[in-house]
């Protein structure tokens, strides 16, 4: 496919080339003419190549204006201006040069006299065609089926009514002018078709006038020259351009519509500011409208709104109020006025003038409603108040000010309404997207901190010969972070820790994760229980957040030496039943959470302790899941009941005592879904 | 929720901690601490009010052990209920704040007494 370019210049050259064979055969005749009386075959071809002219300069301008994709119709009047400005210049020159040499011997020479006036000819051909092409885009500016057709019939016939010239000698013939007149009508039918005038703001409709109006001059004057070329030099043509019914019928047609539109536009100016407002108001509207797809925050559609509002009414200031959710005003937008003059408006209305304008929506509170009242200001006269409301909560207030009484017509409230209901109910999506999406993501992070949470909870317990073990942790709704494992360290000793991560959600169950891995790989080194917490503390230190830290309790169960070493690290006391003594008492050695001191100061707080254990010996390791587990009347378990329940469930297994803290914790909160996990580990020895 | 409020008395800041500190509110006790050792050196935390502390709120305590020794300022709690007291020490945090009872002795501390 060639480009549009070189197209162009294909034609170019064709219409050059037809133009200087309709020049050329023009001579010869005129040459037979002057010297025998034969060469009726180069007039023939003379008016042929004029016609052939015609035709490549229609298809020259039909790639040239009629295909372009962009339609500026200031362009368009433009282009045409001056290719109309050059044929102008040229055809004056020739005038001039014409008169200039109107008694001089060369003034009279046929043959330069033919040349200039097939300048002429070619010029204003080119320029007929080209506003033909333009107006062609002007009247199909909104195309129907009807329309195009038509236009069809009229293009076609143009062209075709050419072929009608070879029949004409003198004059166009009596059917020539039946065909003119036809095209005259059809002419007269499509150029009612003006509706680009409408698109038009106000500038671009005087701009569009004054081409016209030259285009128009243009016009007549060619006409002018096509008429009466050579008449002051007698001087007889070889033929009539003019007679070329397709020419006649161009200069018809294109000074009708030049009328039409002329007269169309100049009807069109003082309401043409209507017609801009209507585009402005869509295009805001719009924009409004479609303030989620662009990702506008809420700030920015109520800046919209305002704008819009204030252009829409033609007001001359407004503000908008902001409202929080207890509908208490936080921010106001201001737009030509300010938080003075706004306290000056709302002194001066005129309590006996405030019409309440009549709400689609019903509200109970009157006061609420949208009103229109006159103003005794010295600036502004009447002012109009709209409340926002997303499902019968109020978020904003817009009042606009126009410096007019009785400044706000039926039709401008009417659309200030769906006005402020597009920036509720956009306001109102924003909202509902950004809880949607917040929603999203909270449940997305408690789904991975479950998992992780899962993952923690050991698959074993280890224990020995010495003591059995039974444990029970649950996590809550809102995931936290307990932890608890065992390790069997040796042949005679098991370690068992406990622990409990501050803070909830991902961060904690992450840094329990942290705790797993910690306590994985320090308790395969054969520490003391002392060692294992600073070292402990110290991992810790590089992986915590700034305000986390973990308590735990720390157990090496050794069944050669048959005692208890262990470490309290900021947890929670281990309950200790002693089956000796028969009592039960918390473990309250001294201790800091790990985390809290991040460097070596940390180990002077680390206090270890043994026991040595006999048979029946209990151990209760638990979170603060179940001593903070509330009831109804927000009374917590406490230590105290736990301290109870064991003293009077020593007896039974390990087993049995982490079934009965559980019914025992779940009886007092009465239910099983507690707010904060829970975990259990009792060892009880053999 | 929690309501803070302070008040300036001669060189002394007090910090009122009002309700509950859980792990939404702890933000704000986080701001109003880092925003008085910013600017006092003698602050104390009356918690005559507080209900509840989680281990948010106490994360944000202790988030401050190191800046109150590093800028020399001295930090008083005072008036604990038993139950938040205890809270405190089975973490061990109250060897390394000063906790005590009374506004006075509170004031004293600061002061150097």
């Amino acid at each position: 496919m060639p480009s549009q370019k070189n197209i162009l210049r294909f034609f170019s050259i064709l219409g050059i080339f037809s133009w200087l064979i309709m020049l050329g055969s023009g001579y010869l005749y005129r040459f037979g003419q002057l010297h025998t009386a034969s060469g009726e075959t180069y007039l023939f071809f003379s008016k042929a190549f004029l016609l052939v002219f015609i035709v490549i300069i229609y298809f020259f301008y039909r790639q040239n204006i009629g295909n372009q994709e962009s339609l500026n119709i200031i362009d368009l009047l433009w282009k045409v201006f001056v290719t109309g400005l050059i044929a102008t210049i040229v055809s004056l020159s020739s005038n001039f040069l014409l008169n200039a040499l109107k008694d001089h011997e060369h003034g009279r020479n046929p043959y330069f006299l033919d040349t200039l006036y097939f300048i002429n000819v070619g010029l204003i051909i080119t320029f007929l065609i080209a506003t033909f092409t333009v107006w062609k885009r002007l009247i199909l500016y909104q195309k129907s089926k009807w329309l195009i057709r038509t236009w069809n019939v009229f293009e076609y016939g143009l062209l075709g009514s050419a072929l009608i010239f070879f029949t004409s000698v003198e004059s166009i013939s009596s059917f020539g002018l039946v065909v003119l007149g036809l095209f005259a009508v059809l002419g007269i039918v499509l150029s009612v078709n003006l509706k680009w005038v409408a698109y038009l703001n106000f500038k671009q409709k005087w701009k569009s006038i004054l081409l016209i109006i030259l285009i128009s001059l243009y016009i007549i004057y060619f006409y002018f020259i096509l008429d009466t070329f050579g008449q002051d030099n007698g001087f007889t043509l070889l033929f009539s351009a003019l007679n070329v019914i397709t020419i006649r019928a161009l200069y018809i047609f294109i000074l009708i519509y030049c009328v039409f539109s002329i007269l169309v536009i100049l009807f069109n100016l003082p309401t043409s500011s209507v017609f801009e407002q209507k585009l402005v108001e869509v295009i805001n509207f719009q924009k409004l409208s479609q303030s989620r797809n662009t990702g506008q925050s809420e700030e920015q559609v109520y800046e919209i709104l305002i704008d819009s509002a204030v252009s829409v009414a033609v007001a001359n200031a407004a503000w908008l109020d902001i409202m929080n959710e207890e509908e208490k005003v936080i921010k106001t937008l201001y737009l030509r006025t300010n938080k003075v003059e706004k306290k000056g408006v709302l002194n001066s209305i005129k309590s006996n003038k405030v019409k309440y304008v009549q709400s689609s929506v019903p509200s109970r509170n009157k006061t609420k409603d949208r009103f229109i009242a006159e103003l005794k200001h010295e600036v502004y006269k009447s002012i109009f108040v709209i409340p926002l409301y997303i499902q019968e909560k109020q978020i904003a207030t817009l009042a606009l000010l126009k410096d007019v009484n009785d400044g706000f017509s039926k039709e401008m409230i009417e659309i200030l309404r769906t006005f402020i209901n597009q920036a509720s109910i956009s306001i109102e999506n924003y909202r509902l997207m950004e809880e949607a999406i917040i929603n999203e993501r909270y449940k997305e992070e408690l789904k991975i901190a479950k998992r992780v949470q899962d993952s923690l909870i050991p698959k074993k317990l280890y224990t020995n010969d010495d003591f059995e073990i039974s444990a029970f942790s649950k996590a809550a709704a809102e995931v936290g972070g307990d932890y608890f494992d065992t390790y069997k360290m040796d042949k005679n000793r098991v370690a068992i820790i406990v622990g409990d991560v501050s803070g909830k959600g991902t961060s904690a169950a992450f840094h329990m994760s942290q705790m797993k891995g910690i306590f994985q790989s320090l308790v395969q080194l054969n520490l003391s229980a002392r060692d294992f917490i600073i070292k402990a503390n110290n991992a810790l230190s590089n992986c915590l957040d700034r305000t986390s830290f973990i308590t735990t309790t720390y157990f090496i169960i050794d069944s050669q030496r048959k005692k208890f070493e262990f470490s309290r690290a900021g947890h929670c006391p281990t309950l200790y039943f002693s089956a000796k003594e028969k009592n039960v008492s918390f473990l309250e050695d001294n201790g800091l959470g790990l985390g809290i001191l991040r460097d070596d100061q940390f180990d002077d707080f680390v206090d270890v302790n043994e026991i040595k254990y006999n048979p029946g010996d209990i151990l209760l390791l638990y979170t603060d899941g179940i001593t903070e587990a509330k009831n109804s009347n927000n009374e917590e378990f406490g230590y105290d009941r736990l301290k109870q329940f064991l003293e009077k469930n020593a007896y039974y297994s390990a087993e049995y005592i982490k079934e009965g803290i559980l019914k025992t914790v779940y009886d007092f909160c009465e239910s099983s879904n507690l707010e904060d996990d829970i975990t259990t580990l009792i060892v009880k020895v053999k | 929720m929690v309501e803070i409020k302070n008040s300036l008395e001669n060189d002394i800041f007090t910090i009122y901690v009002i309700g509950e500190v859980d792990a939404s509110s702890s933000i704000y006790l986080d701001e109003s601490i880092s925003d008085a050792t910013s600017k006092h050196k003698k602050i104390i935390v009356n918690c005559k009010q507080l209900e509840y502390i989680s281990s948010a709120g106490l994360g944000v305590f202790m988030s401050y052990i190191n800046d109150l020794e590093e800028q020399g300022i001295k930090l008083v709690i005072y008036g604990l209920s038993d139950k938040v007291r205890h809270v405190f020490q089975i973490l061990g945090l109250d060897q390394l704040l000063k906790i005590t009872d009374s506004e006075e002795e509170a004031k004293g501390i600061v002061n150097g007494v």
